[in-house]
């Protein structure tokens, strides 16, 4: 027995980056695993017996088959062309400055909170009836489907790719140039290796982000086409088929679980440098070239995610033809009486509410579940943290109408007597969004070198302080990031699949679906209204988080 | 910075759980004040309402608070109520429509009570003979068209479903897909009332040549392909019977004649009823049966036209002017047995998939 390494394990395990792990783990069985194991335990051994016909169902029906290929597909192919729009942009964003770009980048970001349905209407006024948009065709589904996707999931790649990208140290591939590469070769050589952990991030974010569109898919893509969240949701909900649901969320699971296996050996490979904590220098445009490349740039973010924006609304704010606010102004009156009407200065407390605290829930959890992965990938050297990464990675990908009827069988006694509880709404939330929080945050952590931790404990500085006066302020631009998305998260959830809804705390887009419910020209201009208001109040909440450091004008 | 960034974080931290928890508390308040006012829970579908007065009319009368609890659409909130029969959410669940009928009555979840009123419910509404399931409103999903497109066009409106597949109709239809609307569903199963089990897939393939459009849900058809409603080039819908009531009930100016028509003979508008019943499991059962009896009582019959814009179960209840002038009650409008509905409702989805959507 290895005498010497014993107490260094012991000691790495009580470290507190190590206990910090509990926190997330204790977040995970509780609101995670215990709710899913009780679903699926009801689905698959209904009466005390394990019974698998429902697996033929899947895998001998070549409509199942056809479902589970196109959503991996369609999932592959949205990340790629996220990926090609966003990386140039990211390029301008973190190299040059130029007026108005604060604006672009909230404006960037706000089409992440949308409702499907509000974006279904939003792409039909901006296309028309020609359906054209940059020269292309844009009436067909799976052309919607990808737009759709690019259009959400853009600002996602754009703030972790350009976060990264301006922490770069300009030095290595200003030495490169001196050394006479040309800048195709310092970009290839030099500039994407150090990118890639960025890129894999966000890549693996937007694809299984992708992988469970569930909205997107059924609004834009119509019936031609499902993904394996669309069916779960059928065979659950409409024809109350538990094993068949249950064991397609599961594949579901597995794979999301397969793919960030892979992900993550892939990131431990990848280069480490220092970061820089500085002012990252920016340029202004100067000759020529570079005043073009800054221009497309801003036109590109200007066509792809505010024009639709601006289109919503001029629809909310014309009536025949003419500049009016009636559709605003009915949103104060409650036309029917109804005990559900909803003031929209109450949604709009709700939501910021609901948003604020999940942010907090998932930045919490989601730095100490970073700093535990961490910490087991540089001190327990086994597979600890290959394992616990793709498992945070899970509630990304799994079936809300799967893990809600898993809250209503199990969370239903005291002391967890959960299910129609109000602190359900943020907690659900932010288990949607601290998946976002550790990508946006690990790669930043995980290329913070050794040597600075060790020299910090070598001159005797406690973890507590590590963190504070290493970690923290290297990681504050990504935190940012992750903030951004969790708050966005959860502004957009809808949610009535998760939880058994309390009609006295509505969100908007609650609001935006209850107008939509009925026929009536009001009842779709208050919607649009409704959904302007939400644009506005995820800039003001993205304007706030911003200024929490408002030192780093730079990168996002 | 770092310790302004931090002591923002645990502020907003400190602030919104102390939001939540005062929720929480006006909750717990709420329950407080009202303690001599007992609470009875309804379980029911994201589109119930009820307005306020009728609600003050309810603590009036049966000296009880009223809370609801909105569980997803009728599919998902009825399932819900399945899932967690033996600890139930709520005394009662509102919502079970006829094509779903089966599904609640096998779980053997409700308690059977007749209430007072139930002599003035239409008998054909009355499907569940041992009272565990009430009719409360029904509401017809039928075609609705475009009145001034097809006056514009110089068109006939539809009359019927067969309408649909002749020539001068091509491309002019869009309809839910049956998997996941209901109202989709409801028109599928109007052509199998009308054209039976062995020919209502020759109507389909029909209607597929005659480039029909299927979306997904009711919002994408109506908001997003009906030219009445939006920017969409179709001027036929599946919808409500009651829909050119809604557009009546919310248009930007007074309106004297609706924007919409429906077709509802020939078989052609499916009923779905909707039915209400006691939960078992309830520790509240008096307070439960009162609250069924409220259910059909004028009071409560009458708000629910212009609440949820479907037709009251109760023949006692006056409808209101906008529903008199511009809504259509179906005069024979297509049945099948909802035991048969439940048992092939799969199959039919299916085959009707197979055939329509590849």
């Amino acid at each position: 027995m290895d005498r010497k390494s014993t107490p260094v394990k012991i000691r790495n395990l009580i470290h507190p980056y190590a206990l910090a792990g509990l926190v997330p783990a204790g977040f995970f069985l509780i609101f995670y695993f215990y709710p899913l194991s009780g679903i699926f335990f009801k689905s698959f051994f209904p009466k005390g017996k394990i019974d698998f016909v429902f697996a033929d169902q899947v895998f001998f029906s070549s409509r199942m088959i056809k479902i589970i290929w196109f959503t991996f597909w369609q999932a592959g192919l949205s990340t790629l062309l996220t990926l090609i729009c966003a990386l140039p942009c990211a390029f301008v964003l973190s190299h040059y400055s130029f007026k108005g770009k604060k604006i672009i980048k909230i404006l960037a970001s706000i089409p992440f909170v949308l409702p499907a349905v509000v974006v279904a209407a939003a792409f039909q006024a901006c296309f028309g009836k020609t359906g054209f948009f940059f020269g292309l065709k844009f009436d067909n589904p799976l052309g919607l489907i990808l737009l759709a996707h690019v259009f959400y999931n853009f600002s996602v790649m754009l703030r972790i790719i350009t976060g990264f990208w301006s922490s770069l140290q300009g030095r290595i591939s200003e030495a490169a140039m001196v050394l006479g590469a040309n800048p195709l070769q310092v970009f290839s050589t030099i500039t994407l290796p150090l990118l890639k952990p960025a890129i894999y991030a966000a890549s693996a974010l937007v694809f299984i982000f992708c992988f469970s569109s569930f909205g997107i898919i059924l609004i834009l893509g119509g019936p031609s086409f499902s993904t394996i969240e669309v069916e779960i949701y059928r065979q659950a909900a409409h024809l109350f088929n538990l094993p068949l649901a249950s064991f397609l969320s599961l594949i579901q699971i597995l794979f999301t679980f397969a793919l960030m296996w892979i992900y993550t050996s892939f990131t431990k490979k990848a280069a480490r440098f220092t970061p820089d904590p500085e002012k990252a220098n920016l340029k202004r445009a100067v000759c020529l070239w570079e005043k073009i490349i800054v221009a497309g740039v801003i036109l590109f973010i200007l066509l792809l995610c505010v024009m639709p924006l601006l289109s919503l609304v001029a629809g909310s704010l014309t009536n025949e033809g003419e500049l009016s606010f009636i559709f605003y102004k009915a949103l104060f009156k409650n036309t029917s009486d109804s005990i559900f009407y909803i003031p929209p200065f109450h949604a709009i407390e709700y939501s910021f509410m609901f948003a604020g605290t999940a942010l907090v829930i998932a930045l919490i959890t989601g730095v100490c579940a970073a700093l535990f992965i961490r910490h087991c990938d540089r001190n327990i050297k086994n597979r600890l943290a290959s394992f616990f990464d793709p498992i945070f990675m899970l509630p990304l990908s799994t079936s809300a109408v799967t893990l809600g009827f898993g809250i209503i069988i199990t969370l239903d006694k005291p002391p967890l007597n959960l299910r129609t509880s109000i602190f359900l709404i943020p907690i659900a939330h932010a288990l949607v969004g601290f998946p976002f929080v550790i990508r946006a945050i690990l790669p930043a952590l995980r290329s913070i070198p050794e040597q600075l931790t060790d020299a910090a404990s070598m001159l005797g500085a406690s973890p507590f302080k590590m963190f504070w006066h290493i970690d923290l302020p290297l990681i504050s631009r990504a935190l940012v990031a992750g903030a951004i998305f969790a708050f966005t998260i959860s502004l957009g959830e809808f949610g009535a699949t998760i939880f058994t809804a309390r009609p006295e705390t509505p969100t908007i887009p609650v609001a935006i679906y209850r107008f939509l419910g009925q026929p009536g020209a009001m009842n779709y201009g208050q919607a649009m209204a409704i959904s302007v208001i939400l644009m506005a109040v995820t800039a003001i909440g993205y304007i706030v988080i911003e200024n929490f450091r408002k030192e780093s004008s730079e990168g996002f | 910075m770092k310790q302004k960034f931090l002591l923002i974080i645990v502020l907003a931290a400190l602030i919104s759980l102390f939001a939540c928890s005062k929720e929480e508390q006006k909750k717990e308040a709420k329950k407080g004040s009202a303690d001599k006012m007992p609470v009875v829970t309804i379980m029911t579908h994201d589109s119930f309402s009820i307005s306020k007065g009728v609600v003050l009319k309810f603590e009036e009368k049966i000296h009880a608070k009223m809370v609801i609890l909105k569980s997803g659409d009728a599919g998902e909130a009825l399932n819900k109520a399945i899932l967690s029969k033996n600890n139930p959410f709520a005394d009662i669940f509102y919502g079970v429509d006829n094509t779903f009928l089966s599904r609640a009555l096998e779980a053997d979840m409700f308690v059977p009570y007749a209430p007072s009123k139930l002599d003035v419910i239409d008998p054909k509404l009355k499907l569940d003979p041992g009272n565990r399931l009430i009719p409360v409103d029904f509401g017809d999903v039928c075609l609705n068209y475009d009145i001034k497109w097809f006056k514009d066009h110089n068109k006939v409106v539809p009359t019927m479903l067969e309408d649909l597949i002749k020539p001068e109709y091509k491309g002019l239809t869009v309809i839910e897909n049956p998997a996941t609307s209901s109202p989709g569903l409801a028109f599928l199963l109007a052509t199998i009332s009308r054209f039976g089990q062995d020919g209502y897939l020759d109507f389909w393939q029909k209607l597929k040549a005659n480039k029909v459009l299927v979306t997904n849900g009711w919002k994408e058809a109506y908001w997003g392909k009906f030219t009445a409603a939006s920017k969409g080039d179709r001027p036929i819908v599946v919808s409500y019977a009651s829909s050119p009531a809604a557009e009546v009930f919310y248009s930007k100016q007074k309106l004297s004649q609706a924007p919409t028509g429906v077709v509802v003979e020939n078989g052609s508008a499916f009923r779905q009823i909707e039915f209400a019943g006691i939960l078992k499991g309830t520790s509240k059962l008096g307070l439960a049966k009162k609250t069924m009896d409220f259910f059909l009582s004028k009071d409560f019959q009458e708000d629910i036209p212009l609440q949820m814009f479907v037709f009251p179960a109760s023949q006692e209840a006056a409808l209101p002017d906008v529903f008199k002038k511009h809504a259509v009650i179906t005069g024979e409008p297509a049945v099948l047995d909802s035991k048969l509905i439940d048992r092939k409702r799969d199959v039919w989805i299916r085959e009707w998939t197979e055939k329509v959507l590849q």
